[in-house]
C-alpha cells in the first residue's frame, strides 16, 4: 500500500512541473526576464545533461563511457544522421569495454 | 464534393505525422531499453509486485526519480520524503516545458495538452527544442509516446526476464541517451560560439556541482542550466550593447 502512495504521490509532482508552464503560457504571455533566460534553456540543459553523466555511465569504465562520447561528437560534427551516432556512439563504448578486461 | 475530398486527405496525413514521430523517436526509444530493463530488475530486487513496477514506469515515467525512489524505498525512507526529493529531482522539466510551450502548437488541440506535457522528458525536450521545423501535435504525440512504450515494456521485460542481452552489451547501451544528447547539441554547437560557450558551462558547473555534494542531485542540475542559460543571456546584452 505505501509503494502505491509513493507512486500516486510521485505521479502528481512529476507531471505538474511538465503540465503547469504548457497550462500557464497557453493563456498568458511570458514574463520577459523569463524569456530570456528561456532563449539559451536548450544548450544550457544539453550541457548539463551530458556531463558529468556522460563520463560516469558506465560505472567503473569511464574510459570506455568516453571512448563512446568522443566518437558521438566526432560523427555529429560530421553531419552523421542521429541514428547513425548513437550506434557508433554504442559499438565504441562496446570496444572500449571489451579491451578494458569487461 | 471537394471538401469531402480534402476531409480524406487530411485523414490520411494523421496518422502518416504520427509515424514520423515514432521513427524519429527510435534512438530515443532504443536508448530507453536498457536502462528500463534495469529498473524492471532492481525493481523486483526491491521488492515491488510486477503491478506497482508496472505502474511506476506508466504513470511517473522519469527515469532518474524511479531509481532514486528505489534507493529511498530500499533504505526505508517514508512516501513524503521520497516525494518531495522526485519534486526536487524533477522540477527542471518546469524549465524544459516553459520553453517548448513557446515552440510546440499549444493552441491545436488544447484538450491534448495533458498528454503533451507527460511525454515531456529529458530526451524529448533535447529532440524538439533542437528541432527548426514547426512540428505538429500528431508528430509530436507519434515521438513521445513511442518512447513511452520503450520505457514501460522494457521495464516490464526486465522484471520477467531480468537482462535479456548479453552483460557487455547492455553496458555499452548506457552510453546511446548521452550519445544522443550529443548528436542533438553538435549542430547547434557548431552553428554559434555562444551556444558552444552555454552548453560548455552547463557541463561544467553541473560536474563541478556533483563533485562539490553540497546540494541534491536535483538541485544540481537546476543550479546549473539556470546559470548557463543566465550567463547565455548575459552575453547577448553585451553583444547588443556593443
Amino acid at each position: 500500500m505505501n509503494n502505491i502512495k509513493i507512486i500516486i504521490g510521485m505521479m502528481l509532482v512529476t507531471f505538474l512541473p511538465r503540465y503547469l508552464p504548457f497550462l500557464a503560457f497557453s493563456r498568458l504571455n511570458i514574463p520577459r526576464p523569463l524569456k530570456k533566460l528561456l532563449q539559451y534553456i536548450t544548450p544550457a540543459a544539453l550541457g548539463a545533461l551530458i556531463l558529468p553523466g556522460a563520463i560516469t555511465a558506465i560505472p567503473d569504465y569511464p574510459l570506455a563511457a568516453t571512448a563512446g562520447i568522443v566518437t558521438a561528437i566526432a560523427c555529429s560534427w560530421f553531419r552523421g544522421e542521429i541514428s547513425l551516432t548513437v550506434f557508433l556512439s554504442v559499438i565504441a563504448t562496446l570496444v572500449g569495454l571489451y579491451f578494458s578486461g569487461y | 464534393m471537394e471538401e469531402n475530398i480534402e476531409h480524406s486527405i487530411k485523414q490520411k496525413e494523421v496518422p502518416s505525422k504520427f509515424r514520423e514521430g515514432m521513427v524519429a523517436s527510435l534512438p530515443i526509444f532504443i536508448g530507453y531499453i536498457p536502462a528500463a530493463v534495469t529498473f524492471g530488475l532492481l525493481a523486483k530486487s526491491t521488492g515491488l509486485t510486477l503491478l506497482e513496477t508496472f505502474l511506476f514506469s506508466a504513470l511517473v515515467f522519469a527515469g532518474a526519480s524511479q531509481f532514486m525512489a528505489l534507493q529511498l524505498i530500499q533504505g526505508g525512507a517514508g512516501p513524503a520524503q521520497i516525494v518531495v526529493a522526485t519534486l526536487i529531482m524533477n522540477f527542471r522539466h518546469f524549465l524544459m516545458s516553459s520553453h517548448l510551450s513557446t515552440i510546440f502548437p499549444i493552441k491545436e488541440k488544447p484538450w491534448l495538452l495533458p498528454f503533451l506535457s507527460f511525454g515531456v522528458t529529458d530526451e524529448s525536450f533535447a529532440y524538439f527544442s533542437t528541432s527548426h521545423t514547426p512540428m505538429g501535435v500528431d508528430f509530436i504525440l507519434g515521438l513521445e509516446y513511442s518512447a513511452y512504450a520503450g520505457w514501460v515494456g522494457g521495464t516490464v521485460v526486465g522484471y520477467l526476464f531480468g537482462n535479456i542481452l548479453p552483460p557487455i552489451f547492455q553496458a555499452s547501451m548506457g552510453i546511446a541517451l548521452y550519445a544522443l544528447f550529443v548528436a542533438l547539441l553538435i549542430p547547434e554547437a557548431k552553428k554559434s560560439f555562444s551556444i558552444t560557450i552555454v552548453a560548455i558551462i552547463g557541463g561544467l558547473t553541473h560536474s563541478f556541482l556533483t563533485w562539490l555534494k553540497f546540494f541534491s542531485p536535483g538541485w544540481n542540475i537546476i543550479l546549473a542550466i539556470l546559470i548557463a542559460a543566465s550567463a547565455g543571456a548575459w552575453i547577448v546584452d553585451e553583444e547588443e550593447n556593443q
